[in-house]
């Protein structure tokens, strides 16, 4: 099921960022980082957040290989999902690369993809 | 302030029944629990409700006074959403109510129909437990989400895959028995790990079922349950819930569970019990690695330890503390908005003496429940404790 026609703020604007080489994310009074859309710093519970560019390369914590995705994912299947730290801000994305590369540890960079299936866009991990 | 009585429960069979409507489902754990109660429909007061993805699966919300309809109640009827959490939720509440005084006698409980939506219809479901904009949309699904959790863990403490798969071996063993499982059929460690991958490095038999079923539970208050000299030996004597933020890459840790920590340490002080005093578990192992935080939130295992114990016996149904004598989520089935309050109905079963796998737990005083949402973003607990 395609949703391109709902354009979520925050979100697909941080997408446009990231697609213009100018990625971000939101730091909270204590330096913890954030994606958008937020008005308030979750760690701390202030109100104080402020853009900051988002680190160019990130390292992949944890990943799992997807066999069985969602229909939006049918034809993507099988893919590896990461969840990846880019300084104080982490991210979960796709990683572009045959699974059976993919490790923890791994230095990427983040983008923006369409996807097979539905032609949406999706954050990408780009193995460096 | 009163502790709550269980005063009867109700489960229909988990499995495969996509023909069977919500509504059916709820009827007949509903009925099945006050009769079990000997409590008339009349004297029910509220009925508290979970339910996940009824307007996905039955096209049906507001569903609570559907459900008392169901049952032939005539009271206010809520519905509480909490993913995979929603009757544990709904039976906080309800305990919450009793102890207010504000009611005597209500029914809780939950249903799901899931089956009808196929595979891909109930993967895409669940998935909208998590975060819609910054995990779904990345391709996330439910396994795929504890799946990451569970690579967290092997590169933090440790384990592996057999460790995983001696969790699902004895909770196929433990559901041998019990007739309202979806699957009373043994499974071996080679079958697990041979098992075609859901996302790595869980496969299809580290993963529940999607099921369709029902849960429900009379509770009273100790002065109707004397009153009416019910015979309600099981009391919820410690309520707990916990929350975290919604996106795994969010929180402090990937392989571990606060939102259950701190359900587990509100529920054990509401109850004036420690972990060490916990005779038996049904905890949500809606994936085998799920279990293993599971225990380890509630202070049965250390951090790091729980991945072990199944493989070591500890809590196979003749170790020194059985967790998931029902079967648990794996093996019994997990029709979500039912899971929560059917593991306070296996967990009363169980320490009234009246349940397939008792035996295993002669003397048991205390038991606790584990019922979480999404990945964790919500958790409640509760003690429950029976009169000797």
């Amino acid at each position: 099921m395609s949703d391109d026609e709902t354009y979520d703020a925050g979100y697909d604007d941080w997408l446009d960022a990231v697609e213009d080489g100018e990625a971000y994310y939101l730091e909270g009074p204590e330096g913890d980082g954030w994606l958008p859309p937020r008005r308030v710093d979750p760690a701390t519970g202030s109100r104080d957040l402020t853009e900051k560019q988002l680190p160019e390369t990130g390292e992949v914590e944890t990943f799992t290989v997807v066999h069985v995705p969602t229909p939006a994912f049918e034809q993507d299947a099988p893919f590896a999902t990461a969840i990846a730290r880019f300084g104080p801000a982490r991210i979960t994305g796709i990683v572009e690369a045959d699974p059976s590369d993919v490790e923890v540890g791994m230095a990427v960079t983040v983008g923006v993809m369409e996807t097979e299936t539905t032609g949406d866009r999706a954050v990408v991990f780009r193995p460096q | 302030m009163t502790d709550v009585r269980i005063a009867g429960v109700g489960l229909t069979k988990f499995g495969a029944s996509p023909e069977r409507t919500g509504r059916d489902l709820f009827a007949e754990a509903g009925l099945d629990a006050l009769d079990d109660a000997g409590v008339d429909q009349d004297a029910v007061e509220a009925l508290f409700y979970g339910n996940f993805m009824g307007e996905l699966a039955e096209h049906q919300g507001h569903q609570g006074p559907l459900m008392a309809e169901a049952v032939g109640v005539d009271a206010p009827a809520t519905r509480y959403e909490a993913a995979c959490a929603s009757s544990g939720v709904a039976v906080a509440e309800a305990v919450k109510d009793i102890r207010n005084g504000e009611r005597d006698v209500v029914l809780v409980g939950g249903a799901e129909r899931m089956t009808n939506l196929g595979t891909a219809g109930a993967t895409e479901a669940l998935a909208i437990a998590a975060d819609d904009l910054w995990e779904v949309k990345a391709g996330m699904t439910f396994p795929g989400a504890y799946a990451l959790m569970a690579k967290a863990y092997f590169s933090e403490y440790g384990g592996d895959q057999e460790d995983l798969a001696a969790i699902a071996v004895k909770n196929h063993e433990n559901a041998v028995p019990n007739e309202k499982a979806q699957y009373q059929r043994e499974i071996s460690i080679a079958d697990v790990v041979e098992a075609p991958m859901v996302a790595e490095p869980l496969g299809l038999y580290d993963s529940c079922p999607i099921s369709d079923g029902a849960s429900a539970l009379v509770l009273t208050s100790e002065a109707f349950a004397e009153e009416h000299d019910l015979d309600a030996s099981v009391s919820i004597t410690g309520t707990g819930q916990g929350g975290d933020l919604m996106a795994l890459h969010d929180r402090d840790y990937l392989a571990r569970s606060p939102a259950a920590d701190e359900a587990a340490a509100e529920a054990y002080a509401d109850a004036g019990v420690s972990a060490a005093d916990v005779d038996v578990a049904e905890v949500h192992d809606c994936f085998t690695i799920a279990e293993v935080l599971a225990m380890e939130s509630l202070g049965l295992f250390e951090v790091g330890e729980g991945i072990s114990a199944a493989r070591e016996g500890k809590t196979t149904r003749e170790g020194e503390l059985p967790v998931n004598l029902s079967g648990g989520l794996k093996a019994k089935g997990h029709p979500v908005g039912a899971t929560g309050a059917s593991q306070l109905a296996e967990m009363t079963s169980l320490l009234r003496g009246d349940h397939p796998n008792s035996e295993y737990v002669e003397g048991a005083t205390t038991g606790i429940t584990h019922n979480a949402g999404g990945t964790v973003a919500s958790a409640v607990v509760h003690v429950l404790e029976v009169e000797q």
